[in-house]
Order: structure tokens, then C-alpha cells, then sequence
């Protein structure tokens, strides 16, 4: 394996679980909900299929672990904000808050071991062509599934019905409603697969990217994966760069860290918060895209007329 | 079974009063579920959680101390919330307010006078509120969102500290560990009662309460922050400008956020450290949430918070349980604030049995 190949895949591991967690919660602001829970649900994800991975010897069933767990504690984001209409901002960092807490319980006794991780599959004949083979059809299982994802939801949202009905929804809620659009229902569908795609994330975190638990070993990718949705003006394909974009960036600072440039190495580790300020004001200077992109019910509660 | 709401007349006093109260009640009941699962005695562990922190002096002190961070950064957040600001880089604003409260002491420490003291108050009140403008330039100009860009600001200043601490603001007679020189006789913030530690910290903390509460309920002003967080719009007919409002608001926060962080470190620390903050920036939202944003609810809810710091660690040492649960007391808690504020606006029925779709739905 060349020198080009190994970097590639680098930012390849470093930008999958940003991937599945925007995509996730683009699906959910697109309905018209506001999750800023992510950064939670992700590392509920992580500790789940760490722990399940060591108490059951399959790195797979912790993967499946990882996205069951952030998909049922978004539930009570959901229960919380669909439920009791309470505030969506404020639930989504209650939602954070005891997601680091409860991560941090369940974790403890995993500190220190060595974890598993995950195998790669190769996929026959495709992993045999040269360069590309290696670096596209040769990764672990939770990469396929954040490019299926994102031509999944893609094809989803501009392409079938219940993704019109779910953007509806989003734009509008008080008329979805009364077009006879179930709109709670929807919210909680899309909020629980927002979960399931940020568990998944935290689990590539913990039994892909570095095998093993370490107490917010997330540090700041929900965040900066909800930084990604703005940034990818709700479209999934723009996610997809905008991930990439920052896989590049963070294992650009790691590499310049190893290397010594006389650069202190707590600037490079700021790089990719800097960077997500940087995009997140480049975006917001084109007003209008922005305008014409966001779902209009974003952020606001929505209790159906009885 | 399904839960049904159904909006009040108007807004429930009695739930108004109440909530909290019912939130603060259903997290024990919660870690009464939590210590029984843990294997531990539930009497036991809540005892020593949140009482004994209280039956000694000194851990009142210490509440005291762990208390006025928490008031401080709340009370400033509540006019951020109050008024659909959402700064949550409270946590950068006191770091970045510490750092600039230091840079008399540290850097300039052969200057020992009575001037330092006040100084360092003016910079660390500027540098909070300057590094909060930041956020609030970037949402009044150009519409980014500010939850986004706060809370990356806290990373990099966590960065930014950890760096100055390593390198420039290194004690050069420190064996090389990573702390600046203690802070000198006339930089340190002095107690409140000579027989305790509580510092002034505390009393800014009850003076900024209180000066809030009065400008919230019997000022201009602070009708014009409840008037711009409810409809921008009818602000605007007002004659408010809601983007004065976001600068108001961020500069006010991010002035008591770093207030907050200088006293901590003038008043506890007395030095500069790589981690300055259990995360207090952070934990002031939950305060916020459940003092109802309101500066004397405040007060209380900060006293409560800062038990569950005190309660984690006299957890860990008499009943040996991890000190991790704080962190889940306090998310806990603030879940169950939110949704316990449901009951204020609305009515809550259960509904059983299948839906009837036509009356129901």
C-alpha cells in the first residue's frame, strides 16, 4: 500500500462517522426538527458497542448495539419535544448533557481494555482493481453504510413519497396537518432514524477509528455534524463533501502534528472547530441559498388542533 | 395509551411555582431507581449525595464557591434565553475572562499594588464579553447560527489555555509543570468572612442576581428582551432593534461568564491551570432551565447544582461510587425541568384505549 492510498483511507475512516451522523440529522431537519442532541446520541453509540462488543467477543454485534442505543435515547428527545412540545434547543442539550454523563457511568469499568474492531469486507472483484479497490471496496462495513445512506436518503427525500410528504412536513406543519399528513408520527420516525445514524457513528468511533473507550472520545463530532447539515444547505450529497472536507482537515492537523512542523500542536487540534466556524460563516453569506434551503417549521413545536 | 395536550386559558401559576420542585422530585426518584441498580443502599447514597455536603461548615463553603460560577454564568444566560439568544460557549467565555483576569499577575507580576485586583475584574469582564461578541458579530451581520459557533469557541479556548499554560505562561520556576506562578497577595480575591473560604465570587454572584431581577422586572430593558425573545417581530414594532438585542445579550453574558472565570481562578485556584472549569459553563444552562430563567430562581437553582458536584464527590468516597453520576444527575435533572414546564402551558391527558380517530385526531 502506497503512501496516497493509506491517507486516503485515513480521511476515509475520519470522515465516515461526521457522514452518518449529518446525514441522520439532515433527515430529521428536514422533517422540521431541531435535534442539537447529536453530540449524545453519538456517544451513547460509542459506549453501547464498545461494551457490547467486549461482553459478547463480535465487534458486529456492537456495531448493531451502538445504533440500537442512540436510536432508543433519541426516543427521549422525541417523547420530550414531540410529546411534551417542550423547547427543542434546550432538550437537544439536555440531551447532550446526560448522554456524556451516562456514557461516562457505563464506561468506566472499559477504560484501558483493548477493543475490538470491526473487520473490513473485501467486496469480490471490485477489491481487486488496482488503487481504487484498496481504498473504496475494501473498508469495514459502516463505511458502505454511510454511502448507502446517502444516496438512500437522497433518493428518499426527492424521489418517493414519503419523502415529499416528510419535506412537507418540514416546511409546513400546520398545512401537512391538514392535508391529514400525520405529523408527530413522521417527526418520531425521523428522529429515531437521526438517532439510529448518530449511534452508528459513535459505534465506527469506538470499534473502527480507534478501538477502544475513552471517556468523550466523541469530542465534538455531533457538533461539527450539525455544523456539516447547514453547511450542505440540507442535501445530502453536499453533506457528503462537506464530511469529506472535514476528514481531510482533522487528518491533515494529525499528520502536521506527527511531522513537528514548529506549528504548537494545540492550533492544529483547533483547526477543525476553526474550520467549522470558517464554513458555517462562508454559508451565511449567501443568504439567499440558505433561505431557500431550510425547512421553515425548523426548530418550532408543532401540538395538532383537536 | 396515548398522551393528549391540551393548551391552557392562560399560563399555571401553581405549575409555574411547581415545577422545578416536581423535577427536583423526580431526579431522586430516578437515583433512588439508579443506586438500587448499582447494588448500592438508596437511603445510604442519597444521604451522603445531598445531604452531608450540608452538615458541615466548611462544605458549606465550598458549596458557596462551587455556587457563584454557576449563579454568575446562569444569570447572564437567562437574558440570552430570555431573549432567543442562544449563546452555550459560556464555557469559552470563562475561560478566555480567566485568562485576561490573569494577565496582570502572571505577566506583570512585579506589579503588586491595590489597583490589580479591580484591574483584573475590568479585563476579565472585557475579555469574556469580547470573546462572546464574536459569536453575536457573526449572528447580528451575517445570520450564522450562534449555538454552532459558541460552542466551538469553548474547544478552542480549552486549546487556547491548555497552550498558554504549556508554553508562554509556564511558572519558570516551576519544574516544568504546566502552571503559571501563583497569583500574588494583591490578586487574590479576598473571602467574604475571614472564617470561611467563600470568596467574593459569591457575593458578585448574589449582586448580579439581584441587579438582574430588578432590571427584568422593573426596566425598559427588560421588558424589551422578553418582547424580542417572544416575537422579534413585535419588537420591532416596538421600536426595539433585535439586533442591538443579540449584541446586549452576548456581551452581558460573556462579561459574566468571564467575570465568573476570574474569581474562580483569583479566589480558588489562585493560579492558571491547562482545566480551570468542571465544566461550570455548561452546567449553567441546566441552572438557567431550572432557576426559570428567572435571577432569583437562580440563585436557589445554582446552590442545587453545586450540591451535585460536592454530593458526587462525597459519593465516591463513602459509598464508593463513581463520580460520573453527577454528570448524569445533572442531564437527568434538566430533562425532566423541560418536561415538567409542559404543565404550565398546557393540560396533560391520557388518553386509553384505541384512538377515535374522528374526535381525536
Amino acid at each position: 500500500m502506497d503512501m496516497t492510498q493509506a491517507i486516503i483511507l485515513t480521511i476515509i475512516t475520519a470522515a465516515t462517522p461526521l457522514l452518518l451522523a449529518a446525514i441522520g440529522e439532515l433527515v430529521v431537519e428536514r422533517s422540521g426538527v431541531l435535534n442539537l442532541g447529536v453530540e449524545g446520541m453519538m456517544i451513547m453509540g460509542a459506549v453501547a458497542a464498545f461494551a457490547i462488543a467486549q461482553l459478547t467477543g463480535s465487534a458486529g454485534l456492537g456495531a448493531i448495539g451502538g445504533l440500537v442505543s442512540g436510536m432508543l435515547f433519541s426516543l427521549l428527545f422525541g417523547f420530550l419535544t414531540l410529546t411534551l412540545v417542550a423547547n427543542q434547543v434546550a432538550t437537544g442539550l439536555a440531551l447532550t448533557i446526560l448522554g456524556l454523563g451516562l456514557s461516562g457511568m457505563i464506561g468506566e469499568s472499559f477504560i484501558g481494555l483493548p477493543g475490538l474492531k470491526l473487520a473490513a469486507i473485501e467486496i469480490p472483484l471490485l477489491s481487486d482493481i488496482p488503487f481504487i479497490g484498496r481504498v473504496l471496496f475494501s473498508q469495514d462495513p459502516i463505511f458502505y453504510t454511510s454511502i448507502i445512506a446517502v444516496f438512500g436518503v437522497s433518493w428518499f427525500l426527492f424521489k418517493s413519497r414519503a419523502g415529499l410528504r416528510l419535506r412537507a412536513i418540514g416546511d409546513n406543519h400546520s398545512s401537512a396537518h391538514a392535508l391529514g399528513i400525520n405529523v408527530v408520527r413522521t417527526r418520531y420516525l425521523a428522529v429515531m432514524f437521526g438517532g439510529a445514524c448518530a449511534g452508528l457513528a459513535g459505534a465506527h468511533l469506538s470499534i473502527v477509528y480507534t478501538p477502544q473507550w475513552v471517556e468523550n472520545m466523541t469530542a465534538g463530532r455531533g457538533w461539527i455534524a450539525l455544523a456539516l447539515v447547514v453547511f450542505a444547505s440540507w442535501r445530502p450529497g453536499r453533506a457528503l463533501i462537506g464530511a469529506y472536507l472535514f476528514g481531510a482537515v482533522s487528518i491533515g492537523q494529525l499528520f502536521a502534528q506527527s511531522r513537528g512542523i514548529g506549528i504548537p500542536s494545540q492550533l492544529l487540534s483547533a483547526l477543525p472547530y476553526l474550520a467549522t466556524i470558517a464554513v458555517l460563516v462562508i454559508i451565511s453569506l449567501n443568504r439567499r441559498m440558505t433561505l431557500i434551503n431550510t425547512p421553515a417549521s425548523l426548530g418550532k413545536s408543532f401540538v395538532p388542533e383537536r | 395509551m396515548r398522551i393528549e395536550l391540551q393548551k391552557r386559558d392562560g399560563v399555571s401559576t401553581l405549575f409555574a411555582v411547581l415545577s422545578p420542585f416536581v423535577a427536583l422530585g423526580l431526579t431522586l426518584i430516578a437515583g433512588v431507581i439508579l443506586f438500587v441498580a448499582l447494588g448500592k443502599d438508596p437511603v445510604a447514597a442519597l444521604y451522603s449525595f445531598f445531604i452531608e455536603p450540608l452538615t458541615e461548615i466548611w462544605s458549606l463553603h465550598e458549596l458557596a464557591i462551587k455556587a457563584a460560577p454557576l449563579i454568575l454564568i446562569a444569570v447572564g444566560l437567562s437574558v440570552c434565553f430570555r431573549s432567543n439568544n442562544w449563546n452555550i460557549g459560556a464555557e469559552g467565555q470563562f475561560i478566555i475572562g480567566a485568562m485576561a483576569g490573569s494577565i496582570l499577575p502572571v505577566v506583570f507580576h512585579g506589579w503588586q499594588s491595590p489597583l490589580v485586583l479591580p484591574l483584573m475584574i475590568v479585563f476579565a469582564m472585557i475579555g469574556g464579553a469580547a470573546y462572546a461578541a464574536i459569536p453575536a458579530f457573526l449572528k447580528a451581520r451575517l445570520n450564522t447560527n450562534e449555538i454552532l459557533t459558541s460552542l466551538m469557541l469553548v474547544y478552542v479556548a480549552q486549546l487556547f489555555l491548555d497552550w498558554t499554560v504549556r508554553g508562554p505562561w509556564r511558572n519558570p520556576e516551576g519544574f516544568n509543570f504546566p502552571e503559571t506562578r501563583n497569583f500574588h497577595d494583591y490578586a487574590v480575591l479576598p473571602r467574604i468572612i475571614e472564617t470561611g473560604k467563600t470568596h467574593w465570587g459569591f457575593g458578585f454572584a448574589l449582586i448580579a442576581a439581584i441587579v438582574l431581577w430588578f432590571v427584568m422586572r422593573r426596566t425598559l430593558k427588560g421588558f424589551e428582551i422578553t418582547v424580542l425573545g417572544q416575537s422579534a417581530r413585535a419588537g420591532r414594532f416596538a421600536g426595539f432593534s433585535d439586533k442591538k438585542m443579540v449584541y446586549f445579550a452576548f456581551l452581558l453574558s460573556g462579561a459574566l461568564a468571564g467575570l465568573a472565570g476570574m474569581a474562580e481562578v483569583s479566589g480558588s485556584i489562585e493560579q492558571l491551570r491547562p482545566v480551570i472549569s468542571p465544566g461550570y459553563g455548561f452546567t449553567a444552562i441546566i441552572v438557567a432551565f431550572l432557576g426559570r430563567l428567572n435571577p432569583l430562581g437562580i440563585v436557589a437553582a445554582g446552590l442545587v447544582l453545586a450540591l451535585t458536584y460536592l454530593g458526587g464527590e462525597a459519593a465516591q468516597i463513602s459509598i464508593g461510587i463513581t463520580d460520573k453520576v453527577t454528570r448524569l444527575f445533572q442531564g437527568l435533572l434538566l430533562f425532566f425541568v423541560l418536561g415538567c414546564d409542559t404543565l404550565i402551558h398546557y393540560r396533560i391527558r391520557l388518553v386509553f384505549g384505541a384512538a377515535q380517530k374522528g374526535s381525536a385526531a
